[in-house]
């Protein structure tokens, strides 16, 4: 698909010497468009020359001037580069192809699908409650916003959004929130990284693996928790892991400070990203740009602000903007958010009342909460001692909840959540059943990368990279 | 329920059937209580006005004053728990698109996202449905335009002229569905490569995998194993 144009010698040898057939290439009064209508022998560009000879066509095979066919353009400098799939600076497994001449990018070409697992139609063959396993995995750095975002469509296709536990919505605020700082940590270390900074990378991965123990120790996994459930949560918080929070809050605003002291101000930093890979407000809005990208270019679009959802009309928070649309503007939104999503995490420990954490319609409610038992984590065993030895029906009922699941009344929903990334969308299908029938997600990295040509043709090839890093793609949940 | 999505039994009509637990119980004798559930067939239902959804009053008496052919392009209007669906004829799609986007009292700049879905047992014959996903950004407000065709004559008129972001949304719903959107440059295959054939999320098509030995049992593969509705 790829194709380069030279115009090395072989080429002008082998069209040099056969004039005769070809229209004259420096005649005097002719400019320098082809003008193949009029000229002999020459239908079109590609058409083989010929002459008269004795009442015959003779064709001359060789061609014309190579200068003509490719209409007087200057090809010889024009590479065609594939960046990835496999690159350490693409995020996974996203191919760039990048038209070059000399360093500037003529065309990019974005091409994804190289991570494609078909989580959409695996959800269709899993309960309600499985496919969150699957949705999990899909943005890997952000699982916590798929979970909810699915669970709050399929909880609006049962109609219990009401009866969703106090207790429950703020937890996973909290984790959410955290989970946001992470993931804007990774982007940081991994932008970072492809631009040489590479202390950037160790301070965001440091911090990173902080958040990433709290989220174990209240999930029980570091990544791909699977921990919200339509209804509720799988566990509720451990006891000490209120602590460690506090402790993390305390010590989270001054690793910020670390990271503007480090970067903010240096000017390598500045020069590979101020004023680099613009794109204004109204072009992201029509390439459906959310998120940092969309708030770096002026425009104040959170949707914990403009449609809430989970209750984040009732916490206090800023939607950090900046009017320069660059990639600097980006990474200060970023750092700004972090802070902000500290601010909403410190409301959530304040508003941690005892409660339960899973809808009390025992129809919908998973039967068992895990807990940690001498093998690790499981079904508790409370809660085994009481279906195995005591009731009968108990044990049918969780027997039919786990196996078979739970019916959702048949309709569509579409719900949306601000991830990391911009709007995560769910569009929910139920058709009556124990099945999902339709699941798809609106994932803001696929559609956020559209606008990667818009941000990085016409600049350098360096400038590429620090684009698609503005940009802040997860492969795992542009492909799906 | 008052969305179209068939199911089993969709199309045998009145009455339809009614569900069935897994133990065969059809009326009370599953302590469960889910072999009591009775299920209403589906059916193309539309609603009626007024919605009892201000929003979605707001957004259909806009786009009525706007878009003065609307009882023509529009095939069903279905307000469902809070969200409006419009089931347009896909020939009024740019035509209902572009009034969307552009009329003050309506302004959908936003195509949040366009998803195919795949309904086999659809009444009307046109399985394949293009899901449009309107956010408006200036009045906070959502919108649903479905546009459904036939397996046979799949072509929906493209909106990339309307919302660019269309391009990618429409290529994956090609790629993964099979509904061809006409009118735009560049339909090719997104997710699965070039040459694969079939469009891999339509329901006919097989989801694959293979059966595991596990602890001297054999799990079936997930497509095979058990379902419950």
């Amino acid at each position: 698909m790829t194709h380069t144009f030279d115009t090395s010698a072989a080429f002008t040898a082998a069209a040099g010497p056969t004039t005769s057939a070809g229209p004259p290439v420096d005649a005097p009064g002719q400019n320098n468009a082809p003008e193949y209508d009029d000229a002999p022998g020459y239908g079109d560009a590609y058409e083989a020359g010929f002459t008269e000879s004795a009442g015959e066509r003779v064709y001359t095979v060789t061609g014309g001037d190579w200068e003509q066919v490719i209409g007087g353009e200057d090809y010889s400098e024009r590479l065609t580069v594939n960046m990835g799939p496999q690159h350490p600076s693409t995020h996974g497994v996203l191919r760039l192809v990048l038209e070059i001449e000399g360093e500037t990018v003529t065309r990019t070409q974005v091409v994804i699908g190289y991570l494609h697992t078909g989580i959409e139609k695996s959800c269709e063959f899993r309960t309600w409650t499985q496919a969150v396993t699957f949705l999990t995995r899909a943005d890997y750095l952000a699982p916590l916003f798929n979970e909810t975002a699915y669970c709050l469509a399929v909880e609006k296709l049962l109609g219990i959004t009401d009866e969703v536990p106090e207790r429950a919505t703020v937890i996973r605020v909290l984790v959410m929130e955290l989970q946001r700082i992470a993931s804007h940590l990774v982007w940081l270390a991994t932008g970072a990284m492809e631009i040489g900074a590479t202390t950037g990378m160790i301070f965001g991965f440091r911090e990173r693996e902080k958040i990433l123990d709290l989220l174990e120790a209240i999930t029980g996994l570091r990544m791909n928790h699977a921990y919200v459930r339509p209804g509720g949560l799988a566990q509720d918080l451990p006891d000490d892991v209120i602590r460690d929070i506090q402790a993390f809050l305390v010590d989270m605003p001054k690793r910020i400070k670390e990271y503007h002291a480090l970067l903010s101000g240096q000017p390598i930093w500045k020069g590979r990203m101020v004023d680099v890979n613009y794109i204004d407000a109204a072009s992201c809005i029509a390439l459906g740009v959310t998120g940092p990208v969309l708030r770096a270019a002026g425009l104040e679009w959170d949707l914990r602000k403009t449609i809430p959802y989970c209750g984040y009309e009732t916490y206090e928070f800023e939607v950090p903007t900046s009017l320069d649309g660059d990639s600097y503007a980006r990474y200060l939104v970023r750092l700004a958010e972090m802070g902000e999503s500290l601010k909403i995490v410190e409301q959530c420990l304040d508003r941690l009342k005892p409660g339960p954490v899973m809808v009390a319609d025992k129809k919908i409610a998973w039967p068992a909460q895990l807990s940690i038992g001498s093998d690790g984590m499981g079904n508790s065993l409370d809660h085994i001692r009481t279906i195995m030895g005591t009731s009968m029906e108990a044990l049918i009922h969780h027997f039919k909840l786990v196996t078979e699941g739970f019916r959702v009344p048949a309709g569509q929903v579409y719900t949306a959540v601000e991830s990391p990334r911009g709007e995560l969308g769910y569009h929910v299908v139920s058709d009556g059943g124990t099945r999902p029938y339709r699941v798809h997600v609106r994932e803001p990295s696929f559609v956020n990368l559209q606008a990667v040509p818009a941000m990085t043709e016409g600049g350098q090839v360096a400038d590429v990279i620090v684009g698609v890093a503005s940009v802040d793609p997860v492969l795992g949940g542009v492909d799906r | 329920m008052s969305e179209l999505v068939p199911a089993a039994g969709a199309a045998s009509g009145k009455g339809g059937p009614r569900r069935q637990d897994a133990f065969g119980a059809a009326g009370s004798g599953d302590t469960s209580g889910f072999g009591g559930l009775v299920r209403n067939p589906p059916a193309l239902t539309s609603s009626s006005r007024p919605f009892a959804d201000a929003d979605a009053d707001a957004v259909y008496d806009a786009l009525e004053r706007a878009f003065p052919q609307l009882t023509d392009a529009l095939e069903r209007v279905v307000v469902d728990r809070g969200e409006l669906t419009l089931h347009v004829r896909r020939d009024h799609l740019p035509a209902v698109a572009q009034t969307l986007r552009d009329d003050p009292q309506l302004r959908f700049e936003l195509l949040s996202s366009v998803s195919g879905a795949d309904y086999p047992e659809d009444p009307t014959g046109r399985r394949l449905h293009a899901v449009y996903h309107l956010t408006s950004m200036t009045w906070r407000r959502r919108v649903r335009l479905e546009v459904s065709v036939a397996d046979d004559d799949p072509a929906v008129p493209s909106v990339m002229d309307v919302w660019p972001t269309a391009d990618w949304h429409e290529r994956e719903a090609y790629d993964l569905f099979g509904i061809v959107f006409s009118g735009r440059d560049g339909l090719e295959r997104i997710m699965m490569p070039d040459d694969w054939v079939g469009h891999p999320q339509r329901k006919d098509y097989p989801l694959g995998g293979v059966p595991v030995d596990y602890k001297g049992a054999q799990v079936p593969a997930p497509d095979s194993r058990r379902s419950y509705s």
